[in-house]
């Protein structure tokens, strides 16, 4: 086929010809333009009433005014140039661009704060000491950190093995009343308050080893609880992604089921389950109560989960706030370090569990 | 290496729900069988039970006897797992596994299997069986990429390989080139042809054409309404069916003067 009328070339139109499909357009820079003088008038509004009153000037109250009045104002604008559907558009934008912001104030007000509080006391000798014999200032978190890591790795080596296996039950093998069972008792457990299922652990090891003891092991049990429900949670969702037509295929070239499941099934949804376990931590990483209840806090370093008391950073943090000893600032600082601490784990922990996603998801392309 | 294969008043059901009704049917060695039939008659489901890959389905089940070389597949000792290494089966859309590369594809069989194989061995079989599938010349250089890269009609010339990797006496392909463009439908046509001499194949197709290109014997299935069973209506050699079908319906679908 030869093509015979090949379009002009359009560069030297004389009169061009009005395109039906045009609109009003509003110039690019107009939302900032209109956003500037909101604020600008907002501004003005709490300067006159700020000479009336004494108190100072009110910034957040000027910034938060002058961004509800863009909300109006832009729909207006744009409802004159551009016509309803853009003017509607503009105005979600708004209001969706406003809540994101709304959402992430806080968020950054307690990022900014913990840092600039935790920093006080980030320094080595608060990685490398426990609180033994320690009154007054100095000391460090050492115990805490290993408490916190050891109680949170034995209850991710409980709930693991059991959440999985769960929710490969529910999803390959649970058919009728046993499965909907498993599914509600995990529901409710989901709904569990953490300091119930604290004071569960604390009773289930009270029963054996005699009332008022409190290990890392029961804190362990006690993170466990919480957790299980969540890793079931996730995992069976992550399974429910890898399509029929993957374990069809291996059916259908003589494997067996459970080799299909251990060998296609879990292979393609290691991702998501591993993003999944990775939150279920972070999740529990920072349970305070529980761990109050069934782990106790201590000043020394205990490595051993089957004896004695044991701290955790949350704990630490809660103890350091609420007995604040001789200088006062002292404890502060070293619960606000330790919040800190705490946090930086959670970031690790969620920085592995990308790299980890990235490493395992299934490759694509050429 | 092929069999025969003997279906005796076989009604398949989802639960409750009789999907299709009294398959009498046999089906020779080393041959290629179409099923035709408007969609929603039972010609998936009818394929599926003859490598008991229907009982997968929750609440599915069969009655009546497949026998392959004689020996039913329902009865109760058979496992359907050495069932389906003797029955492969293609499916409609290309599914090779997204976490393997091309070559543990075609080794999918043996390596799902937990099975041991020499590297020699493994490589021979890969060749061998993407050679049969008529996709080494255009894969051998990247055998360790993954095997979701490869175009569509390439995918699905991957799951043969897969399937005929495995040794099957018989392969069943449920309209495996209703997703692929001509050119891929007519590789895969003369793959066909090739793999009819030492296998058993019965194809669903959509496609009337496909079916008198690539088939020896045709069967029509059809239905009477929604909600009711589907029937195979007329089984005969390819050519009578479509030139000189004894039931009247079967003309008319054949035509497309279908409804
Ligand atoms: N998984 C299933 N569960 C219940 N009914 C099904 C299922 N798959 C197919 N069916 C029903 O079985 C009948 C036959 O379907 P199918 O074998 O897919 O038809 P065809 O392949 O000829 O288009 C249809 O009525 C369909 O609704
Ligand atoms: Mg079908």
């Amino acid at each position: 086929m030869t093509m015979t009328t090949k379009p002009e070339p359009t560069t030297s139109v004389a009169t061009p010809i009005q395109n039906s499909l045009t609109a009003g357009r509003l110039p690019t820079p107009a939302p900032w333009l209109i956003l500037g003088a909101a604020i600008a008038v907002s501004a003005a509004i709490f300067g006159v009433m700020g000479l009336a009153g004494e108190a100072g000037y009110n910034w957040g109250g000027a910034l938060l005014v002058g961004a509800l009045l863009y909300i109006p104002s832009i729909w207006l604008f744009s409802m004159l140039v551009e016509g309803r559907r853009r003017a509607m558009d503009r105005l979600v934008t708004a209001l969706v661009t406003g809540a994101f912001v709304l959402a992430m104030i806080p968020l950054i007000s307690l990022t900014i704060t913990v840092i600039t509080f935790g920093l006080n006391r980030f320094d080595a000798d608060f990685f490398t000491m426990s609180m033994r014999n320690v009154t007054g200032e100095g000391g460090g978190v050492l115990h805490a950190i290993v408490g916190t890591l050891l109680m949170t790795g034995t209850a991710a080596i409980i709930s693991i093995p059991i959440g999985l296996m769960t929710s490969i039950y529910l999803v390959e093998y649970g058919r009728g009343q046993l499965a909907r069972g498993i599914t509600f008792l995990v529901d409710v457990m989901t709904g569990i308050p953490s300091i119930v299922a604290g004071l569960f652990a604390y009773a289930l090891f009270s029963i054996f080893l005699g009332p008022g003891t409190r290990t890392g092991i029961a804190g362990a049990v006690a993170l466990a609880v919480l957790m299980i429900p969540v890793v079931v949670r996730s995992s069976e969702e992550m399974l429910r992604l890898v399509p029929n037509e993957l374990r069809e295929a291996s059916y259908a070239l003589g494997v067996p089921k459970w080799l299909t499941i251990v060998k296609v099934v879990l292979p393609t949804s290691i991702a998501g389950i591993t993003t999944g376990i990775m939150l279920s931590i972070a999740r529990v990483i920072g349970e305070t109560a529980p761990l109050l209840i069934a782990a106790g806090f201590t000043q020394s370093m205990n490595w051993n989960l089957f004896d004695g008391r044991m701290s955790s950073l949350p704990v630490f943090v809660y103890t350091q706030y609420a007995n604040q000893g001789n200088p006062p600032e002292a404890y502060l600082d070293r619960a606000w370090a330790a919040a800190l601490t705490l946090i930086l784990i959670v970031m690790a922990l969620n920085l592995i569990a990308r790299l980890v996603a990235r490493f395992f998801a299934p490759k694509f392309g050429r | 290496m092929s069999k025969r294969i003997e279906v005796r008043d076989l009604n398949v059901y989802y639960g409750k729900f009789l999907a299709v009704e009294g398959v009498n049917l046999e089906i020779e060695p080393r041959s290629v069988t179409a099923f035709i039939g408007p969609s929603g008659c039972g010609k998936s489901t009818f394929l599926r039970t003859l490598n008991r890959m229907h009982e997968v389905i929750p609440g599915a089940r069969v009655e009546g006897e497949v026998l392959i070389d004689g020996n039913n597949l329902y009865d109760p000792d058979v496992d359907p797992v050495l069932v389906r290494r003797q029955v492969g089966m293609v499916f409609q859309r290309p599914n090779p596994f997204p976490t393997m590369s091309i070559k543990e594809n075609v080794l999918a069989g043996v390596k799902l299997n937990n099975k041991r194989i020499s590297k020699s061995d493994a490589d021979d079989l890969v060749e061998k069986s993407l050679l049969g599938a008529n996709l080494w010349n255009e894969v051998k250089d990247r055998l360790d990429r993954p095997g979701s890269g490869l175009s569509g009609g390439q995918q699905q010339r991957l799951c043969i390989a897969r399937a005929i990797a495995v040794a099957p006496e018989v392969i069943l392909m449920d309209e495996p080139c209703s997703a692929l463009d001509p050119i891929s439908t007519l590789a895969i046509e003369d793959l066909i042809e090739e793999l009819k001499l030492q296998y058993t194949i019965v194809i669903v197709t959509h496609n009337m054409q496909q079916a008198s290109r690539v088939s020896d014997k045709t069967a029509f299935f059809n239905i009477a309404g929604t909600g009711k069973p589907g029937n195979l209506i007329e089984y005969a050699d390819t050519t009578t069916i479509f030139s000189n079908p004894s039931v009247k319906a079967t003309e008319d679908y054949v035509s497309g003067r279908f409804g």
